[in-house]
């Protein structure tokens, strides 16, 4: 019965998007706007990588916005699983040799990586969201590897809450010089290198850092859960 | 024939919304429908992406002086996109912890059981 009735449901959604879509064409462009952004990105934020300078120029409100909710699932996560008090110290079987070497001398490159995607997030693909990912896939492969080890909770809320407040704190030196929240005060310098587009660097590197140590986090907690 | 060519990227990525949409509606699995909410994530994000493409579009990067600006993507959905992607994550993580909290309060995932002792 409550099959049927999805169908239903699910063939009423089907149509209605389907007749909407066959109005909208494939492959051609829609949005002036996105248009605009190619066209003036360079000159105005610096930034050869069009996206960032949308991410974090032209929608940056917007992507403090999305920042703060990523904080409050992050932060929700926490409070959800920690009302429950720490059981003992279970017995690991300590891993072998060559996982935990491995793991501890992948590491450091992995972070390196990380680095290297959040610093050139102006002048490449990546950015601070995708490099706090590969940060905490980072995290995952020592929790995973050698069970033992684990990171401080407090140096994790540390990190997130001082990236956090880089990322506001820059947005209100932009309030105090020129009068706009997030404005890019410091100067564009030449595209393509990695001294230019102002502001966008230091503001991609608090993300990274923001969104690595809340995502290890979550891992954090959801393995302490598991055991 | 033309229009399944012409719209075949809308009709996968409105295909994985469906089927999301359908594990929501249909299972009664707890693990199964946060499967469903991510299916449904990845096929909205699939949509944006897909509305952004240009024929023969490539990423919208100069990373070279003097490319050319015609054929690059809208970058607005990409943005949009891109950090859809984290939030999905961290959501998802968090639907996944109040699952573990719900199996350790009423010893089942499946939603009639913790209906009928809720009420």
């Amino acid at each position: 019965m409550r099959r049927i009735i999805g169908l239903i449901l699910l063939i009423i959604i089907a149509l209605g998007f389907g007749l909407s879509l066959t109005e909208i064409p494939f492959a051609v462009p829609k949005t002036k706007v996105g248009r605009y952004y190619i066209d003036k990105g360079i000159d105005q934020t610096g930034a050869v990588n069009i996206v960032t300078s949308v991410v974090l120029n032209y929608r940056g409100f917007d992507t403090l916005g999305e920042v703060t909710v990523l904080f409050i699932a992050a932060t929700g996560l926490g409070a959800i699983l920690a009302t429950v008090k720490k059981k003992p110290g279970r017995e690991f079987v300590p891993s072998s040799l060559v996982l935990s070497t491995g793991c501890r001398s992948l590491f450091p490159f992995i972070l390196l990586f990380a680095a290297y995607i959040f610093l050139h997030g102006h002048l490449t693909p990546g950015g601070g969201f995708q490099g706090g990912a590969i940060i905490a896939s980072a995290f995952l492969l020592v929790y995973l590897g050698c069970r033992e080890r684990r990171v401080k909770e407090r140096s994790i809320k540390a990190i997130e809450s001082s990236a956090g407040l880089i990322f506001v704190i820059i947005g209100f030196l932009g309030l105090a010089v020129s009068g706009y929240f997030l404005f890019n005060f410091l100067p564009r310098g030449i595209p393509n290198t990695l001294l230019s587009a102002g502001i966008i660097p230091i503001i991609y590197i608090a993300i990274g850092f923001k969104v690595g140590s809340e995502l290890t986090g979550i891992i954090d907690g959801l393995i302490e859960e598991s055991e | 024939m033309s229009f399944l060519a012409d719209y075949i990227y809308y009709i996968g990525a409105f295909g994985l919304i469906l089927i999301g949409l359908y594990i929501l509606l249909t299972k009664h699995n707890l693990i199964k429908m946060i499967i469903g909410i991510c299916v449904l994530d990845t096929g909205v994000n699939l949509l944006l992406v897909s509305l952004g493409y240009i024929k023969d579009g490539t990423a919208p990067i100069f990373s070279k002086p003097g490319l050319a600006s015609e054929n690059m993507v809208d970058p607005t959905v990409q943005a949009l996109v891109l950090t859809a992607i984290v939030i999905g994550v961290a959501v998802m993580a968090m639907a996944l912890s109040l699952a573990i909290r719900l199996y350790q309060h009423y010893g089942t995932l499946d939603m009639r059981k913790i209906k009928e002792q809720r009420w």
